[in-house]
């Protein structure tokens, strides 16, 4: 093998594969073992009992399972929708005016990617408790669709402006000078350059709604479970290979979501 | 038509397609541009010339409307535009590295501003194809810019702008990206464009020769200020200040002090003759260019000439083939001497003692700024 001179060799080499191919295992096995048992024909987790698709039979049968998915996907839709608008807006704002409290705004824009779920929720179901006592509503939907929005503008926005950054701004200069007014400009010229930027952040924002149970948790009201904070309640009661295959569905839904993510966000890259 | 040798303008208004008076930009506490005044003629080909910095660009922005003057007049056609936003002007600009839109192709990129405008889709396309035949990229409407080559682009950015018929064409160091070949190529081209369309063009550069090339006149700015107007003879010839001579072409400035209106003590106390306009005591430069100065063997300048001779000993040759170069030492300065190539025994050699002599029309004195 000709190699580069930096390249390792030798007891190195073989050393450095076996770990590449531990952290592997140690990533995927799991989640093979979850795919497999999800279709075991056995009440119980981790005993093979031949081959059976009952598991998703029963998914699509559950009530509480259904409404579940449908309350995740309500949620999902209408925060990822809120918090591209806000975020998008916002990446703008950081990155193409400058205005008072500039830093300030932007710091304060990526805390939440950094606070823990926890903090995050104790925070938010603080902040509806002192709310609902002066505007009077109910947690539920609104509750946990505020809190997503919130914590997904952090990522639309880091996403958005990447993509923002990397175009020129001489183009709307550009436009302006061919007659287009400041809207058209941003119409004809901005919006379809960052759109990849956009489409990524809004499935991102998608994935961390499906997904998210801490937050959830905390601010949701009666009659209103998500299919992660179902999942969570159901494991507490025991683990059946319903749990695996609910899991499986999510695991596909969301592995899907981010790899179309980003294939969006390098979607036209060449012409940037 | 021509105004002549200095920064004072006196077209009237009403024939100018750009019109700026007393024109300052500031950027907080930065000058970009200071106080200008200039009018550039309907169909002129008009260029801004001076070095990084030096506010050109600024101004050709202002024009544009893609910023907007911090004091002063600016009047395209008679209509004040100080604060009118591009899109409201009958201006276009080829912007440097031609800023293109990289989503669209060809054709809808040169299509851009009918669109805007409100022009029909199909009589846009009909009319931007015109236009992509006019720059010879027939065939290529439906690439995207990033398959094209920098030429290519810059006909691209030209027609873009052009499809508009805009009554003044600005253009940002437009040939800057370009290789030496294609970037004299483009010049011919450009000048021969404008003279069909008979637009004003405004055109940026660094480069002197390109400015000296293709323009009807020149605008030489240094630090926000416009130093000086006019055709390419005037800037090399009879320069304003220090600066234009050093900037325009190549020249040895040598320094002096005006004794009276006919001549001037250089630096080592040498009188030579110099008519000259400045007051007595005036701190001067003469500008001497390398190919108006005569050189010969100690002694061997003609009579007439005595009053504007220099003794010297060359310092070093370069044979350049068409010509020689010469660094002459001169005491306190070494001078650059341009000649004709002669055969190898008739050439000086460095250490050799020469007088250097030139025309009394030749020098030619600027105040040292």
């Amino acid at each position: 093998m000709t190699g580069s001179i930096t390249e390792p060799r030798g007891v190195t080499r073989r050393l450095l594969q076996a770990n590449a191919w531990f952290v592997y295992l140690f990533f995927y096995a799991p989640i093979v073992l979850l795919v497999i048992f999800s279709f075991s024909d056995s009440r119980n987790v981790g005993v093979w009992g031949g081959f059976t698709l009952d598991w998703y039979g029963d998914f699509a049968a559950s009530e509480p399972t259904k409404d579940a998915l449908w309350a995740s996907l309500q949620i999902a839709a209408v925060s990822t929708v809120v918090a591209v608008v806000l975020g998008t807006m916002a990446a703008l704002a950081l990155e193409r005016f400058t205005f008072r409290g500039k830093k300030v705004f932007d710091a304060l824009l990526y805390l939440p990617i950094i606070i823990p779920d926890v903090t995050m929720a104790v925070m938010m179901l603080l902040f509806f408790a002192e709310a609902s006592k002066l505007f009077g509503f109910t947690k539920g939907f609104s509750t946990i669709t505020l809190s997503h929005i919130a914590f997904s503008i952090s990522f639309v926005s880091v996403v958005v402006r990447a993509r923002i950054a990397g175009t020129d701004q001489r183009l709307e200069e550009a436009a302006m000078d061919l007659y287009a007014s400041r809207w058209q400009a941003f119409r004809h010229v901005t919006l379809p350059l960052i759109m990849p930027g956009i489409l990524g952040g809004a499935l991102l924002a998608l994935t961390l709604s499906l997904d998210d149970v801490v937050i959830t948790q905390f601010v949701t009201g009666p009659g209103w479970t998500t299919l992660p904070v179902l999942v969570f309640g159901l494991i507490r009661k025991g683990v059946t290979p319903l749990i695996n295959a609910v899991s499986v569905v999510m695991l596909v839904a969301s592995t899907g979501l981010v790899g179309l993510s980003l294939i969006a966000q390098r979607l036209r890259s060449d012409t940037s | 038509m021509r105004t002549g040798g200095d920064t004072g303008e006196d077209r009237t208004v009403d024939n100018s397609a750009v019109d700026i008076r007393g024109v300052t930009k500031r950027f907080g506490d930065v000058v970009a541009v200071d106080n200008i005044d200039l009018s550039i003629a309907d169909g002129e080909f008009f260029a801004m010339l001076g070095p990084s910095g030096c506010g050109k660009t600024t101004t050709l922005r202002m024009i544009a409307g893609l910023e907007f003057p911090t004091e002063g007049s600016l009047r395209i056609f008679g209509t004040e535009v100080g604060t009118l936003p591009p899109n409201k002007r009958p201006v276009n600009t080829v912007f440097q590295n031609y800023a293109l839109f990289p989503h669209m192709n060809v054709l809808d990129n040169v299509g851009f501003g009918l669109r805007m405008q409100g022009t029909g889709k199909a009589d846009a396309r009909r009319q931007a194809a015109e236009l992509i035949e006019l720059v010879q990229l027939t065939g290529m409407e439906q690439r995207k810019p990033s398959q094209l080559s920098g030429g290519q682009q810059q006909r691209v950015a030209l027609a873009r702008a052009l499809v508009n018929r805009p009554k003044v064409l600005l253009l940002d160091e437009p040939l800057g990206a370009l290789d030496l070949k294609l970037r004299q190529e483009m010049q011919t081209e450009l000048k021969s464009l404008q003279r069909e369309l008979g637009v004003s063009f405004v055109f940026v550069t660094h480069d002197q020769e390109e400015a000296l090339t293709m323009s009807d006149r020149i605008a030489v700015m240094h630090d926000g200020e416009l130093l000086q107007v006019g055709s390419a003879e005037e800037l090399y010839e009879r320069p304003v200040n220090r600066f234009v001579a050093d900037f325009i072409g190549q020249t040895n400035l040598l320094d002096a002090t005006v004794l009276d209106e006919d001549m001037i003590v250089l630096a080592n106390g040498t009188r030579v003759m110099a008519p000259n306009p400045h007051p007595a005591g005036t701190k001067v430069a003469m500008s001497l260019r390398p190919e108006a100065i005569r050189l010969g063997p100690r002694g061997s300048v003609p009579a007439e000439h005595e009053a504007t001779s220099l003794p010297g000993v060359v310092a070093a040759m370069t044979y350049l083939g068409h010509a020689l170069v010469y660094r002459v030492n001169i005491d306190w300065l070494e001078l650059e001497v341009r000649t004709e190539t002669v055969g190898a025994q008739d050439r000086l050699q460095p250490g050799d003692e020469v007088t250097l002599w030139w025309d009394r029309t030749a020098d030619w004195v600027v105040p040292d700024e």
